[in-house]
C-alpha cells in the first residue's frame, strides 16, 4: 500500500511524535452497570484517520469489547466491554501503539458547558428557521408593493406576526434572561438594548398588523435575533472548546493513586477520593497528588515544580510531601494530610482568588464600547419619538420612526465584531500547539510589554545536562556502568551521556547519599563528596563524585540544559518590542548561568511565591503590563496576578487553571501567541470603528423615517457580513507572518 | 391568489422540515465529532457499523 514502511509508533502521518508515557491503571475510573463497564480515555497524539483505526483497532480486539469509539475532535476514547477485562490492557492497548492516555473523570464534566452550547445552537437554528420563512413573506409584500390588496398583505403579515412569536419566545430567552438579571442589579449591559428593540419591534409589528399598516417589523426582529445568536453562539463555542482542552490536559495528569487499605493490601483510587488519613504509597516516578506525612521509606523528592529548586531534595521518614513533587528513587508510604482539592499552599491559594478578583476589574473592548453606546442609542430613539411628535406627527408614525431607529441601531455587527475575531484567533492558535482560555485573553497579551520567565521546566528542560570537562571518557563509562541502577536524574543524564552500556554488579543505594557497587571486582562509589570521601569544595551547579578502588575522586559537574528554542525565542520575542526577565526560585549560580546563556540582563533568584508577585506588582505599578509564563505551584500565584499568562502543557493543574492560555508545542509558540494576538485585537478595533461608521449612516436615514423593513434588513445583514469577512481576514495574515 | 393557500403552507412544511433536520442533526450528536468524521471515511478496509447503542 505505501512505498515507505509506517512508523512503529504514534501518529502514522508524522504529524505528531510518539508519546514515551508509561500506561497508567484506570482501574478506579472504570463505571460499571451490571456486567457492563464504560471507560472513557483522553488519548494524546491522534491526529488522523491512520490513528482512528489503528486505536480502536487496536482496544477492539481485547477479548469482551462491545464497542471502541474515538472521537478525533476532543481525543476522547470511549470503551464498552462486558465480562472481566482488566481495564488496564485497555490503556496498555493504546499506550503501546506510542499514544499518551490518561483516563478521563467523567463525574464532573463540562455538561453545563455542553447543555449551553447546545441550547444557543438550538434557538440559532430555530431564529434562521424563522428568519428564512418570515423573509420569504416579506420579499412579496416587499415586491408587491402598491399592487397587493389590502387584505392579502395583512394575511401575509398575520402568518409573520404566528412564525415570530413563538420564535421569539424560544430564541430569545438568553436575552431576557440576561438583561433581567442585570437590570435586577441596576446596572445595563447589551442584552438590555437588544431585549428592548425586539420586544418593541414585536409589540409595533403586531399593532400595524391589526391595523392593516404597510410595515411591519417581523423579519427585522427575526434576523436580528438569528445575527445575535450567532455571535452568542461562537462566543460560547470558544469557552467551551478552550476549558475541554484545558481539562484534557489536566487529565493527562489524572494519575491513579496506590492507596493502602487497613490490610495493607494496595489498591488504585482516584485522586479525589482520597481522604486525609489515607495511607498512600508512592512508587518511584510518581507524582504526589496530595499532600503528605512520610511515615516509612527514604527517597529523594523533585520539587521543581512546587518550589522551582532544580536538585532533588532528601527526604524521610517524618518530614512533608507536598503535592506536585515527585518521588524519584525509593518507595515511599505516607499519610495524606489533605484532600486533592485541599492539597495547596493555603497562602497561595488565597492569593490566586485575589489575583482572579483583580482580574476581573478588567474591562473588554466589547463592555467599553456597549456602555458607551447604549444610552447613546436610546436617547436618540426617545429624541426622535419627541421630536417627530413635535413636528406635528401622530404619536403612532412617531413610535413607528422611533423602533425603527432602535432596530436599525441595535448592536448586530457590535455583537458579532469581537465574538467572530476571537473564533478565528482561537482556532489559528489551537492549531498551532496554544489553547486559550478565555476570549478577552487575546486583549490581553496584545497589551503585554513585558515577559517574567520561571526559570525551572519553563526556559529550562529541568532535567540536568553533563559538562564534559575534567574527566576521561573510560571514568564516564565506568560510572556510567553504576549509574544506570538509579533513577535519580543526575545519575539518568550521566547514563544518557554515556550511551547504552552495561550494568555494574551489587549495586546499592543510599538514598541521599549515592551509589556503590562492584566493577571487574573493583568497588566504586558514585555520589555526594561526603559519601566519596571527596573534599567538600563549592560547586557551582551540581555535582557528582567518581571513585574507583582507592584512585582520586572524579568530579562530574551538571547544568540544567536550557530548552532548544529559548534562545531564538527570547530575540524573538525582543523584535516585538518585549523586554524579557527571569525570576525563578532556583539557587542564583543556576540562574545567572540560565540567564547568562540567553543574554538577559535581569534575573531574580531564591525568589518565594510572595517574591514573585511582589515583583510583579513593582513592575506592574511602573505601567508595565506584564505577561507571566510559568509552570509551577510557586508560579500559580504570580500567573494569576500577572496582565496576562501562560503555562506550558507539562505544568500543574493549578498553573494551568490560573493562567490565560496553555502552550503545547514548546516556547516557540510564545512569539505567534503575541503576534496573534496583537492581530486580533487590531481586527476587533477596526470591527467597532466599522460598527460606529455604519451607525453614523444608518442613524440619520432611520430619524428621518426612512428606515423601511427592507432597509433595515439590507443594513443589517451587510453589516454583519462585513464584519465577519473583516475577521476572517485575520486568518490570512496570521497565516502569512508565521 | 388562491394559489397562496396551498403554497404558503407547501413552504412553511419544507422550511419545518429542514428545521426538524437540524434538530434532529444537533441532538443525536452528528456535530460531536466532525474530524472524526472526516478522517473515518478515509479509513480502509470497510468494516460492518458497530451494532446500534444509546449514547451513554
Amino acid at each position: 500500500m505505501t512505498t515507505a514502511a509506517p512508523p512503529l509508533a504514534g501518529c502514522p502521518s508524522g504529524l505528531a511524535p510518539a508519546s514515551a508515557d508509561a500506561a497508567v491503571n484506570p482501574a478506579a475510573f472504570v463505571r460499571r452497570t451490571g456486567n457492563r463497564s464504560r471507560l472513557s480515555l483522553t488519548v494524546r497524539g491522534a491526529k488522523c484517520g491512520g490513528c482512528l483505526s489503528r486505536i480502536e483497532g487496536a482496544v477492539s480486539a481485547l477479548g469482551g469489547i462491545e464497542q471502541a469509539r474515538m472521537n478525533l475532535s476532543n481525543g476522547r476514547l470511549d470503551v464498552e466491554w462486558t465480562g472481566s477485562l482488566d481495564p488496564q490492557k485497555v490503556s496498555d492497548a493504546v499506550t503501546a501503539l506510542g499514544y499518551g492516555v490518561a483516563p478521563l473523570d467523567t463525574s464532573e464534566g463540562d455538561t453545563a458547558h455542553r447543555k449551553e452550547e447546545r441550547n444557543l445552537l438550538l434557538a440559532m437554528g430555530v431564529a434562521g428557521f424563522a428568519t428564512a420563512n418570515i423573509m420569504l413573506l416579506s420579499v412579496s409584500v416587499w415586491g408587491g408593493h402598491g399592487e397587493m390588496g389590502e387584505a392579502t398583505r395583512q394575511g401575509l403579515h398575520a402568518i409573520s406576526g404566528l412564525i415570530a412569536l413563538p420564535t421569539l419566545l424560544f430564541s430569545g430567552q438568553p436575552f431576557f434572561r440576561s438583561a433581567l438579571a442585570v437590570l435586577k442589579r441596576g446596572r445595563t449591559n447589551m442584552d438590555v438594548p437588544i431585549s428592548l428593540a425586539l420586544i418593541l419591534a414585536f409589540s409595533v409589528s403586531v399593532t400595524e398588523t391589526i391595523r392593516g399598516g404597510e410595515h411591519a417589523y417581523f423579519d427585522a426582529a427575526c434576523m436580528l435575533l438569528f445575527f445575535l445568536l450567532i455571535g452568542r453562539f461562537l462566543d460560547a463555542r470558544v469557552r467551551r472548546s478552550a476549558y475541554a482542552a484545558a481539562r484534557d490536559l489536566a487529565a493527562l495528569a489524572n494519575r491513579t493513586v496506590t492507596r493502602l487499605g487497613t490490610d495493607g493490601i494496595p489498591q488504585p483510587a482516584r485522586p479525589a477520593d482520597i481522604r486525609p488519613g489515607d495511607r498512600i504509597l508512592l512508587a518511584p516516578g510518581e507524582r504526589a497528588v496530595v499532600d503528605m506525612d512520610i511515615e516509612s521509606g527514604a527517597s529523594e523528592i523533585d520539587e521543581s515544580l512546587v518550589t522551582g529548586e532544580s536538585l532533588p531534595r532528601f527526604a524521610t521518614t517524618g518530614m512533608k510531601l507536598m503535592a506536585g513533587s515527585v518521588n524519584l528513587t525509593q518507595p515511599i508510604t505516607g499519610r495524606a494530610t489533605a484532600t486533592a482539592d485541599d492539597s495547596l499552599l493555603s497562602d497561595i491559594a488565597r492569593m490566586l482568588e485575589a489575583g482572579e478578583q483583580k482580574r476581573s476589574t478588567y474591562r473588554r473592548i466589547a463592555d467599553k464600547a456597549v456602555s458607551f453606546y447604549v444610552p447613546i442609542v436610546h436617547t436618540t430613539a426617545l429624541l426622535t419619538f419627541i421630536g417627530w411628535l413635535l413636528l406635528g406627527l401622530g404619536a403612532r408614525e412617531a413610535i413607528l420612526i422611533a423602533v425603527s431607529t432602535l432596530i436599525i441601531t441595535c448592536p448586530c455587527a457590535l455583537a458579532l465584531a469581537a465574538p467572530v475575531v476571537q473564533v478565528v484567533a482561537a482556532g489559528r492558535l489551537f492549531r498551532s500547539g496554544v489553547y486559550l482560555k478565555s476570549g478577552d485573553a487575546l486583549e490581553r497579551i496584545a497589551a503585554c510589554d513585558h515577559i517574567i520567565f520561571d526559570k525551572t521546566g519553563t526556559l529550562t528542560l529541568g532535567t540536568p545536562r553533563l559538562v564534559p570537562e575534567g574527566f576521561t571518557s573510560a571514568h564516564l563509562t565506568a560510572a556510567a556502568a553504576l549509574a544506570r541502577a538509579s533513577r535519580h536524574p543526575l545519575s539518568r543524564a550521566l547514563a544518557q551521556e554515556a550511551g547504552p552500556g552495561p550494568l555494574a554488579s551489587d549495586v546499592k543505594e543510599t538514598a541521599g547519599l549515592g551509589l556503590e557497587g562492584y566493577l571487574d571486582g573493583v568497588h566504586c562509589r558514585l555520589g555526594s563528596a561526603e559519601w566519596t570521601g571527596a573534599p567538600a569544595t563549592q560547586t557551582s551547579g551540581p555535582a557528582l563524585w567518581f571513585v574507583y578502588g582507592s584512585d582520586a575522586p572524579i568530579l562530574f559537574r551538571f547544568e540544567d540544559d536550557l530548552q532548544a528554542d529559548a534562545a531564538t525565542t527570547i530575540t524573538r520575542l525582543q523584535r516585538l518590542g518585549i523586554t524579557a526577565e527571569i525570576v525563578s526560585g532556583d539557587r542564583a549560580p543556576a540562574v545567572a548561568s540560565a540567564a547568562a546563556r540567553l543574554g538577559l540582563a535581569d534575573w531574580t533568584a531564591a525568589a518565594t511565591p510572595q517574591e514573585k508577585v511582589r515583583r510583579l506588582e513593582a513592575l506592574q505599578s511602573e505601567g508595565k503590563r506584564v505577561l507571566m509564563v510559568g509552570d509551577g505551584l510557586n508560579d500559580a500565584a504570580a500567573l494569576a496576578l500577572a496582565h496576562a499568562s501562560a503555562a506550558p502543557g507539562g505544568a500543574l493543574d493549578i498553573s494551568q487553571s490560573a493562567s490565560d492560555a496553555v502552550y503545547a508545542g514548546g516556547l516557540a509558540a510564545l512569539p505567534g501567541l503575541i503576534r496573534t494576538s496583537r492581530a486580533a485585537k487590531s481586527v476587533m478595533l477596526q470591527n467597532f470603528a466599522f460598527a460606529a461608521v455604519y451607525n453614523v449612516i444608518a442613524v440619520p436615514i432611520a430619524i428621518l423615517g426612512h428606515a423601511t423593513p427592507l432597509v433595515a434588513a439590507i443594513a443589517m445583514s451587510a453589516s454583519s457580513i462585513v464584519v465577519c469577512l473583516n475577521a476572517l481576514r485575520l486568518n490570512l495574515t496570521a497565516e502569512r507572518t508565521t | 391568489m388562491s394559489g397562496l393557500v396551498f403554497l404558503i403552507p407547501i413552504a412553511l412544511m419544507m422550511g419545518f422540515a429542514g428545521l426538524a433536520g437540524f434538530l434532529w442533526a444537533v441532538r443525536s450528536g452528528q456535530f460531536d465529532d466532525p474530524d472524526g468524521a472526516a478522517a473515518r471515511i478515509l479509513i480502509s478496509p470497510d468494516e460492518p457499523l458497530p451494532p446500534k447503542k444509546p449514547a451513554p
